[in-house]
């Protein structure tokens, strides 16, 4: 039976310059105890559609046309109409934990006010019902974690508060806007499994926002999947994810790293890249390519690492230990994976082997010579035009008040001061070229390039001082899944004709999984295990990759 | 081959299309004191080409001219719009000759304190550690002093190394480093906050790992990044540095008669206000509250654009 029946909805932003349709008649409906799966990139508009449900809409936007049905009600009627449902009979997790609780009160209090805001419950009711609900969202001990602050839960408990929060009134409706995204695997899948409980258990209508189709296959009976504001297909997940009629869909689902297979390129059906596979040619002309012998590239050796807080005592009592013991080798010409969750050290590692933190103890030999004890500055400059790193963040690893072309000079000429401005220019039109931008980007500001493109830039000036080693800290997180595919594409063909050694570190199994030739596995500073892509994704040695292999969101588990 | 697709922009057009262009089209306070602002320095500035008088020319003043009321009262002369002071002296001439040394003194003050405060905060940002720790102790320290007593004190001690014929020529930049040296601690501070958080940002790191030196980073990539907020509060400093050049003229301590600044004309006339002169003393006085509220609106104006956080 159709609970929610969003008919014609459409939002507009006013802007500046111009109107943006951040939904376009957009036909949604959700049944009672289903879950619907919104998926599209950022900016699709599928966050737009969950806000516009409970009207929350922010300034300059507006719902320009449509209507929500709830039940048999339109609670669009008018702007004050929404209010009486918000909260009440639409219950709303959003996707940060950390932000999404009050600090300064206590759960309890927090789940008290709402339910009283609500429900006409006298205080200790509301307790009582508060506590239920602890306990029904997973909560261990519930009466003493009742009076606790939001700080003393993990990001995951805290995830179940606020889903607790958003179902004290008995919502029929629930709207989750990318509710495990800031999670880390093994409690997204907690998390999951819990909304789906409580769908079954509940009989709730469930709006689940994602940009993870993993996500979608394990969880959703439904998807619609959204683009740039209009809605490209709705149907059973299974059909949808399966046999895709809408290009677009085909393409989305193309991009999604496969978990149970390597495959060499991903397939891009939007973007016809045909002619591309000569054009790095010309940077190879520059290029002092290293043949590929068997050997380390990369030693290290017992590395450890301890961030001291040492501001109030000055005993290691304090100490952290992000990077804990840990060795492994890099051969030269090879993809080496680093997986973990968050706090795992990956990033810490790759930072002390690109010299920017030095280790507590132990070493790294870069080429056979130990690159932490290094002194002199000339000495280091050696090593830091082999080893360049590429940072997850595209919108903050560029210097905002430089022109491209300045960015990418900077290394250039800082290790080849006599370049003449010709010769630079060629190598910069040449270095965007390697990576598919146009001569014109040269002359453009960071700003006027998306996620992907500043990616690109990124890649560029990492490749301008031809690095042997290229330290990859989760170049792709950042970005939608079709860039995704596109910019790991580049990488793989970069490496190919540049025999790159690429360190490449990620959250992300699937990814790793098509990127790398051998992985490591780290958890709390320590390294699991080493091995061989398949070996460690068909046969894992330890319990921890086990766990992780088990818990990863799979697509293909739409085929069971 | 993924192109960019707008054209390439000139600087006149990228300055068009800019949101702070636009935030200025639409704000009323904006334009109306940028536009009251430039009249003021154009006319300070171009003071010999704008009026037919020079003040300080001895010989072009009538002593029969003294005490000339403003234009519009009925002994008003239509020759002095603001009427004339003791010494027969134009009144609007002298303000804007004196507009010019605030000016000039409120502005090489801003700069000096601007130079030091952001050299200092920069600097202690991005190496932290002790250094940090002793230039930020140092900023604290200095803020338990008035910034007004600061300058004063400043004054005093110059004026004791400075032998005293000297003095007269040197009072304009014993002024400018005593009000420069009692406002750099806010540029510091604010300067060193917005380091911190850029130099975590991935683009040092991505420098750094080129090679990059340490001045080069701070210079290049940190400081144009740090730069908007220095420049608000540089703008609201900027009437700070004014009022506190006319604070310290009307006590005497600033620059002397001989070149007038505002406050230093506003003293001069404080003693004809109550024999009726009230015109010698009010007109400088309202052309500061002109200039000092102007660039306080202006100010204002670029806090609310520029600041990210409070835009709506």
């Amino acid at each position: 039976m159709t609970f929610l029946k969003i008919n014609n909805l459409s939002v507009d932003y006013q802007m500046r310059k111009e109107t943006v349709n951040a939904a376009k008649n957009v036909n949604i409906e959700v049944n009672k105890g289903e879950i619907l799966g919104l998926v599209g990139e950022s900016g699709s508009g599928k966050s737009t559609v969950g806000n516009a449900i409970i009207n929350l809409i922010d300034e300059p936007g507006k719902v320009s046309s449509g209507s929500v049905i709830l039940g048999d009600i339109n609670i669009h009627e008018n702007s004050e109409s929404v209010l009486k449902y918000r909260g009440n009979k639409i219950g709303l997790i959003f996707q940060d934990p950390q932000t999404s609780l009050n600090p300064i009160l206590t759960v309890g209090e927090q789940l008290i006010e709402t339910i009283q805001t609500h429900l006409k419950l006298s205080k200790e009711e509301a307790k009582n019902k508060s506590i239920n609900l602890l306990k029904e969202v997973g909560i261990k001990d519930a009466e003493t974690r009742f009076d606790n602050y939001p700080h003393q839960f993990s990001g995951g408990m805290r995830q179940r508060v606020v889903i607790s929060l958003a179902l004290c009134c008995e919502p029929e409706l629930l709207i989750a806007d990318e509710p495990t995204t800031a999670l880390d695997v093994s409690i997204q899948s907690q998390i999951l499994e819990l909304i789906k409980k409580l769908t079954k258990e509940r009989n709730l209508a469930v709006i689940l926002i994602t940009h993870d189709m993993g996500v979608i296959a394990e969880t959703a009976d439904r998807v619609a999947v959204m683009k740039s504001g209009n809605l490209v297909e709705i149907g059973e997940t299974k059909k949808i994810l399966i046999k895709p009629q809408e290009n677009y869909t085909k393409s989305l689902v193309s991009s999604v790293p496969p978990t149970n297979k390597k495959i060499s390129r991903f397939v891009i059906i939007e973007k016809e890249n045909s002619s591309k596979k000569e054009n790095n040619i010309k940077i190879l002309n520059r290029w002092t390519k290293k043949e590929i012998i068997d050997q380390d590239l990369v030693q290290v050796k017992n590395l450890s690492k301890s961030f001291e807080d040492n501001f109030f005592t000055e005993n290691s009592k304090n100490s952290v230990m992000a990077v804990n013991d840990v060795s492994f080798e890099i051969k030269e010409g090879e993809s080496f994976g680093l997986v973990g969750e968050s706090g795992s050290g990956k990033s810490t590692i790759a930072k002390m082997i690109v010299n920017l933190f030095k280790p507590s103890s132990g070493d790294i030999l870069f080429d056979n010579v130990c690159i932490t004890k290094i002194k002199q500055k000339s000495e280091l400059m050696k090593f830091r035009k082999q080893i360049q790193m590429i940072f997850q963040d595209p919108y903050s690893s560029l210097n905002g008040r430089l022109k491209v072309k300045d960015i990418i000079s900077e290394p250039i000429t800082l290790h080849n001061p006599s370049i003449s401005n010709i010769d630079l220019n060629n190598y910069i039109y040449d270095l965007l070229e390697s990576v598919e931008l146009n001569q014109k980007s040269a002359y453009r500001y960071p700003h006027e390039f998306s996620g992907g493109q500043r990616q690109r830039i990124s890649i560029a000036r990492a490749l301008a001082t031809q690095p042997r080693l290229l330290v990859c800290d989760e170049p792709t997180s950042a970005l939608d899944v079709s860039i995704q595919a596109q910019i790991l594409n580049l990488l793989k063909d970069l490496q190919e004709q540049l025999n790159l050694t690429i360190l490449f570190i990620s959250h992300d199994l699937p990814v790793v999984r098509q990127m790398c030739d051998r992985i490591g596995v780290l958890k709390d500073g320590k390294l699991c295990e080493v091995s061989n892509t398949e070996d460690l994704f068909l046969k894992p040695g330890h319990k921890y990759t086990r766990e992780l292999l088990r818990l990863m969101p799979k697509i293909e588990s739409i085929y069971n | 081959m993924l192109q960019v697709d707008n054209k390439s922009l000139s600087n006149w057009e990228r300055i068009k299309d800019s949101d702070i262009y636009h935030s200025f089209i639409k704000s009323p306070t904006a334009i109306v004191s940028s536009t009251i602002l430039f009249i003021i320095f154009f006319c300070s500035f171009f003071v010999e080409l704008i009026t037919p008088y020079n003040p300080f020319d001895p010989s072009s003043l009538s002593l029969m001219d003294a005490f000339t009321p403003p234009s519009w009262t009925e002994d008003g002369l239509a020759k002095f719009i603001l009427g004339t002071d003791g010494q027969g002296r134009d009144m609007l001439s002298t303000i804007l000759y004196g507009c010019r040394i605030s000016l000039i003194v409120g502005f090489s003050a801003i700069i000096f304190s601007l130079i030091l405060g952001v050299g200092l905060g920069l600097t202690a940002g991005f190496f932290g550690g002790k250094y940090e720790m002793i230039v930020m102790r140092l900023t604290d320290v200095q803020l338990t002093v008035p910034s007004i007593l600061m300058a004063l004190l400043v004054d005093g001690i110059a004026r004791g190394l400075i032998s005293r014929e000297m003095h007269d020529e040197m009072a304009i930049y014993v002024l400018i480093f005593a009000i420069g040296i009692s406002e750099w601690p806010q540029f510091a501070r604010v300067s060193r906050a917005a380091t911190l958080v850029e130099k975590n940002k991935d683009y040092v790191s991505a420098s750094t790992i080129i090679g990059v030196s340490n001045i080069i980073i701070m210079f290049k990539h940190i400081l144009p990044n740090i730069l908007r907020p220095v420049l608000v509060i540089g703008t609201i400093g900027l009437a700070l540095a004014i009022l506190a050049e006319s604070t310290l003229s009307f006590l005497g301590v600033g620059v002397p008669p001989t070149t007038p600044s505002l406050g230093t004309l506003i003293r001069l006339g404080n003693d004809f206000l109550f024999s009726g002169e009230w015109w010698i003393t009010f007109f400088p006085a309202i052309f500061l509250v002109i200039l000092a509220f102007s660039i306080n609106l202006l100010g204002d104006w670029m806090r609310d654009t520029l600041n990210p956080k409070l835009k709506k």
